[in-house]
């Protein structure tokens, strides 16, 4: 469910017409193109929607959006 | 030897229409753009009307993801450089690209996403304030999206003088292609401070209209019951371009550009200089630069915002540049059906000058019904005239006593 989410809120940010191709194996930076002002955003909005804190040098460690929806699941 | 300089597309996102033939129509038939404010709550503003742009659909000009990340001036800025590209038929990849340039001019920038950041600064903290918050606000942020849309890779500048940025612009523009600089420029302005904060700002000046009640009357320069002008919203874009370039390529050419003036008043942050001495001399500038004398004018676009101040002095300084002639040409604010669009005023008027020398059709100054006796040109009140136009004025006169003037003209072989 957390994932289904954060897929919601990143096709939201980098206005994606569709979901379908994107797995938890999907990188935000090389498959979607988000540049870091687009993942700093991102990452904004899911502390907003999760109620989490999502410290920068645990970001720099996500290395696909599957990674992401861990670290949320575990700190939320 | 200076290059010749002419105007090949024009853009229009307007309150009174989106691009060219609906901007000319509206002109042409006196409509007004005027209407409630619809974008925010104003019931508890001294001013409630504005001249909002209906029927905008970033995504129908910009990718989705990219609109997303521009405020709204800047979604009017690339929108209207796009019309204004096809409308001249320019390939912009079949071009020297580093021989294409811009110059718009904001007065105000992203002031909409300038609240709503400081909305999430004021209300969530710092930590919430978005990475696009300052990229998305700058003033310049228009001339540098238009650039990265449209690949020109060439002079590229933004100026803000208030409500003569566009005007100071398109005069920037021409300067950069006589000088041989660049072949094609894309310039004009773009405004979006329809929001909570500007219109507060300009209503605490006792700036703007206050005549609630019948939105389309109240923007009436020249009138003896004008009582301030109108905000309105938009983007005026033109494709100048090198006159052989023009040629070379088969453009469509509307008018030729001819000079460009501009002059300070130096006197007071808001009000004019007495005499309209200021807009004076920047007019008798941009006369001088098109090496044409006073008598050769057959319309200008006056600046006429409909404060009691503007348009008296700005008829001054017409009496004091023109003479007798001043009785002679016509003068027209089509500020009364647009609402003024502060730095993109310049942009849309310039367009309007093309319309009169293109069509021979002189856009009215409508809700002119009582003149104010020291209003006493001919003002081309209500209805728009039959006029064969050969040389046009355009003014525009910002706060900070910045004053700026285009002379275009018919285009001749």
């Amino acid at each position: 469910m957390v994932f289904d989410k954060v897929v919601e809120i990143i096709a939201e940010q980098l206005g994606l017409d569709s979901t379908e191709d994107i797995t938890p194996q999907t990188s935000l930076m090389k498959d979607l193109e988000a540049d870091s002002l687009d993942a700093v955003e991102i990452i904004m909005a899911l502390e907003d929607e999760f109620g989490v804190e999502i410290p920068d040098e645990e970001a720099e460690k996500f290395k696909n959006i599957g990674d992401i929806a861990s670290y949320i699941e575990e700190n939320k | 030897m200076k290059k010749r300089v002419v105007v090949t597309g024009i853009g229009a996102i307007t309150p009174i229409g989106i691009g060219k033939d609906d901007f000319f129509n509206a002109l042409e038939n006196g409509v007004s753009g005027l209407g409630p404010i619809t974008k925010f709550d104003a019931s508890d503003y001294d001013t409630r009307i504005a001249a909002e742009v209906k029927g905008f659909e970033p995504t129908a000009y910009i990718d989705k993801k990219e609109a997303k990340r521009m405020d709204r001036f800047t979604q009017f800025a690339v929108a209207a450089s796009k019309l204004a590209i096809e409308d001249a038929k320019l390939d912009t990849d079949g071009i020297d690209q580093n021989r294409f340039g811009v110059v718009l001019g904001s007065g105000i920038g992203g002031i909409e996403t300038l609240e709503k950041e400081y909305e999430k600064l004021a209300t969530k903290g710092p930590g919430r304030v978005s990475p696009f918050f300052i990229p998305m606000m700058i003033s310049n942020i228009g001339a540098g999206q238009v650039s990265m849309t449209f690949g020109a890779k060439g002079p590229n500048t933004t100026v803000v003088t208030a409500c003569a940025s566009s005007t100071n612009s398109v005069g920037e523009a021409f300067r950069i292609i006589q000088n041989g600089e660049a072949d094609v420029m894309i310039t004009g302005g773009a405004e979006a401070s329809i929001t909570p904060l500007a219109i507060a700002g300009f209503c605490a000046m006792k700036a703007m209209s206050t005549r609630n009640e019948n939105p389309q009357k109240a923007c009436s320069p020249f009138d003896i019951n004008r009582d301030g002008f109108v905000m309105g919203e938009g983007a005026g874009i033109l494709i100048l371009e090198e006159l052989e370039h023009a040629v070379k390529r088969g453009a469509p050419i509307y008018a030729e550009m001819v000079g460009y003036g501009m002059s300070a008043d130096a006197y007071h942050i808001t009000a004019p200089a007495p005499g309209g001495e200021g807009a004076a001399r920047s007019m008798m500038n941009a006369l001088k630069d098109a090496g044409l004398s006073p008598n050769d004018v057959d319309y200008i676009n006056a600046h006429g915002t409909s404060t009691p101040y503007n348009d008296k002095f700005e008829t001054l300084a017409i009496k004091s540049v023109f003479g007798q002639h001043a009785y002679e040409l016509a003068v027209s604010s089509t500020k009364s059906m647009t609402g003024h669009l502060l730095g993109a005023a310049g942009g849309i008027e310039a367009i309007a000058c093309i319309m009169a020398i293109t069509k021979s059709i002189v856009p009215p100054t409508i809700n002119l019904e009582n003149p104010d006796p020291e209003c006493d040109l001919d003002y081309v009140a209500n209805k728009a005239k039959q006029k064969e136009v050969s040389v046009a004025l355009s003014n525009s006169l910002g706060f900070g006593g910045h004053n700026a003037t285009i002379v275009l003209k018919k285009y001749v072989r």
